[in-house]
């Protein structure tokens, strides 16, 4: 995606802040709906606990894509990954809660392996990052589908404390995901890493003649990335309490992680945006999620207002961009 | 991957050289393998049935070639065949004399839905991806909603004829499917669109620089939306003669906008714009057929094929990387 850098051209000064207009936003609708529809749980400490329970799953993966993203890269193998790794860890547990520790690194392993795989192939073979994540996502669900076809394995009930447990009001789940965003924002502000992820994104090549190792750079993020998809693994196994081969496929993990993070405000070309603009994506679709089932909308007329409103959240400050976009 | 474009600016004739010859060379190889296990195959008239079935994909790729040709995406085809298809039965509801006017009606969605992916990228700046993942979403919300959830009525005769018919005794060839004729007059409009019309230059212009292109007078956006349109119509051409063969279902178009792109890439066309050729879609669009006709010959389990159609996708395009770096 790295030829695209040079597309997009937002004039400084004229920027909007959009993770804080996106939060604002999305909050205001699901109030507004919970008290037109006078259904007063949804504002209660516990409705908004779980609905930013309803933003863990999506939020680790979409915070890992935010970092490939950055890159000027992508990775459309998260949603077989997540697959992968809630199998493996349901199926190495067996609901012993002595194989907890083996199975979760077994897990980021696996995930790191994966991670590094997609990196060397972008970086080294120069292939296309869709293409590149594209074929090693098929790869894995393949590998994944001829081995498993259903439910496998179980996970114990000391495992399922990370999805269902909780410290004091708040569930572990949700401290994880602020924790991670937290960690990635400081990765990305603080330190050299983030600095060469930035320059490496907005343009390789000049990052490269300023003497930034780009392919590190490239393998870092993609490591990242799938780390994060291997930890929304473990999570949708512990929720589940068993791994099954579809769960990545079904959550539609791959194109929903990267809508938020471009609604987000991250350029798709990579070099900017941020963290806290995905996860104000990721929030925007906790809310539609939550107010679809407030006022009962069919699952069919649903489906056609998140594909409308996922173009109308991107077309709302890209129509100020200048010059064109591919 | 901008450098290497720049780097090297080979003449025309061995670019295109270079475009064919991946995707053909990989065709040939499968092909080969296939004919050498189904001898039937190396007879005229087992190319000719291969090409039937391929037809659909090979028409869905040359449509995604202007897309990518022009810099974008579009990932709403799979969704659109889709439509088309529940749509088709719904509309014509198994009587012959509706076949005509529901498959204009058919182009019609289908032209309304280009125009919508393309104003939304040129006007409100979406990036295609995001764009056409929307009309993705939502054509398949609508394509439910309208069915209900599960296909109902079915295609009349006259309608599945268009992707099912073979005229026999034809000179020369013994058979001759009407979905093969209407493969070679697309893809022969196809070619001439991108490779001898001022329209043709001016997408490749576009995909490769569209502020130069701009400076120099193309008019960038209404290219841009007739990309999108033109990739559409191609989806609703695929989805009729799909539904001809493959039957009424829900999920008769899922993940093809993937293998669409896959045989765009197979051939040799550059994601991001600039570099294209038709006779490489089609290439790219014949050796992934005879990918999974192969997996299906030799008995590979569904799953393991998906394995082998990744690992092709990637040594394909890393093959072609390689030599690009190496010219």
């Amino acid at each position: 995606m790295s030829a695209g850098a040079d597309i997009v051209v937002a004039r400084p000064g004229r920027e909007m802040p959009v993770a804080p207009l996106l939060f604002a936003g999305s909050l205001a609708l699901y109030v507004m709906t919970a008290l037109a529809t006078g259904q007063h749980a949804y504002l209660t400490g516990e409705g908004f606990v779980g609905l930013a329970q309803r933003m863990v799953a999506l939020g680790i993966v979409a915070l890992g894509q935010t970092l490939v993203i950055l890159v000027g890269s992508i990775d459309l193998s998260v949603a077989n990954l997540i697959s992968v790794s809630a199998v493996l860890a349901s199926f190495i547990m067996t609901g012993e809660p002595a194989m907890i520790a083996p199975a979760v690194l077994a897990v980021l392993a696996l995930s790191a392996a994966v991670g590094l795989v997609n990196g060397l192939i972008i970086a080294r073979l120069d292939v296309n990052p869709l293409i590149a994540t594209l074929g090693v996502g098929l790869i894995l669900q393949g590998l994944l589908s001829a081995s498993f076809s259903n439910f496998a394995g179980s996970v114990p009930a000391a495992f399922q404390a990370f999805a269902y447990g909780r410290i004091g009001p708040l569930p572990w789940s949700v401290l994880l995901l602020f924790v991670l965003a937290f960690a990635i924002w400081l990765l990305l502000s603080r330190t050299r890493f983030g600095a060469h992820l930035y320059a490496t994104g907005g343009n390789r090549d000049g990052a490269r003649l300023a003497g930034i190792r780009t392919e590190r750079v490239m393998i870092g993020a993609h490591v990242l990335c799938s780390l994060m998809a291997g930890l929304t693994g473990l999570y949708l196994a512990s929720r589940l309490r068993a791994g099954a081969p579809w769960v990545g496929r079904d959550g539609v993990y791959d194109l929903e992680s990267i809508a938020v993070v471009v609604i987000g405000g991250t350029l798709l070309a990579g070099g900017r945006g941020g963290v806290w603009g995905t996860l104000a994506g990721v929030f925007l679709f906790a809310t539609l999620d939550a107010v679809f089932n407030m006022t009962g909308i069919d699952a069919f007329p649903k489906q056609v207002l998140r594909g409308a409103i996922v173009v109308l959240a991107v077309a709302v400050y890209a129509v100020h961009s200048k010059g064109h976009v591919a | 991957m901008s450098a290497v474009a720049t780097q090297s600016r080979p003449s025309a004739a061995l670019r295109f050289a270079r475009g064919i010859n991946v995707g053909l060379a990989v065709f040939l190889v499968l092909y080969g393998t296939i004919a050498v296990l189904q001898p039937g195959y190396f007879e005229v008239e087992g190319f000719l049935n291969f090409l039937r079935r391929a037809a659909p994909l090979i028409i869905l790729a040359c449509g995604q070639l202007f897309v990518i040709a022009g810099g974008g995406f579009d990932l709403s085809m799979g969704s659109l065949v889709t439509l088309t298809v529940l749509g088709g039965s719904m509309l014509a509801g198994g009587n012959p004399d509706n076949t005509w006017w529901t498959i204009g009606v058919l182009y019609l969605i289908g032209l309304g839905v280009g125009l919508v992916n393309g104003l939304v990228v040129t006007l409100l700046k979406v990036p295609s991806i995001i764009a056409t993942l929307g009309m993705l979403l939502s054509l398949n919300g609508a394509a439910l909603m309208w069915s209900g959830g599960a296909p109902r009525g079915y295609l009349p005769e006259n309608f599945r004829a268009l992707g099912r018919l073979v005229y026999r005794d034809v000179p020369v060839t013994g058979i001759m499917p009407l979905s093969v004729i209407i493969l070679i007059g697309f893809v022969a409009l196809a070619a001439w669109l991108l490779h001898a019309t001022v329209f043709g230059r001016q997408v490749l212009a576009v995909g490769d620089n569209p502020r130069a292109a701009e400076l120099s007078g193309v008019p960038v956006g209404a290219t841009r939306v007739l990309v999108f349109v033109i990739s559409a119509l191609s989806a609703v051409t695929a989805g009729i003669l799909l539904g001809g063969f493959a039957g009424v279902s829900t999920a008769v178009g899922q993940g093809l906008e993937l293998q669409a792109i896959a045989a765009c890439v197979i051939g040799g066309a550059q994601l991001l714009g600039g570099r294209a050729s038709v006779t490489g879609a089609v290439a790219g669009g014949l050796s992934l057929f005879a990918l999974f006709t192969l997996l299906n010959l030799m008995g590979l389990p569904q799953p393991l094929r998906e394995t082998v159609q990744g690992l092709i996708l990637i040594a394909a395009v890393a093959s072609s990387a390689w030599r690009m770096r190496r010219a």
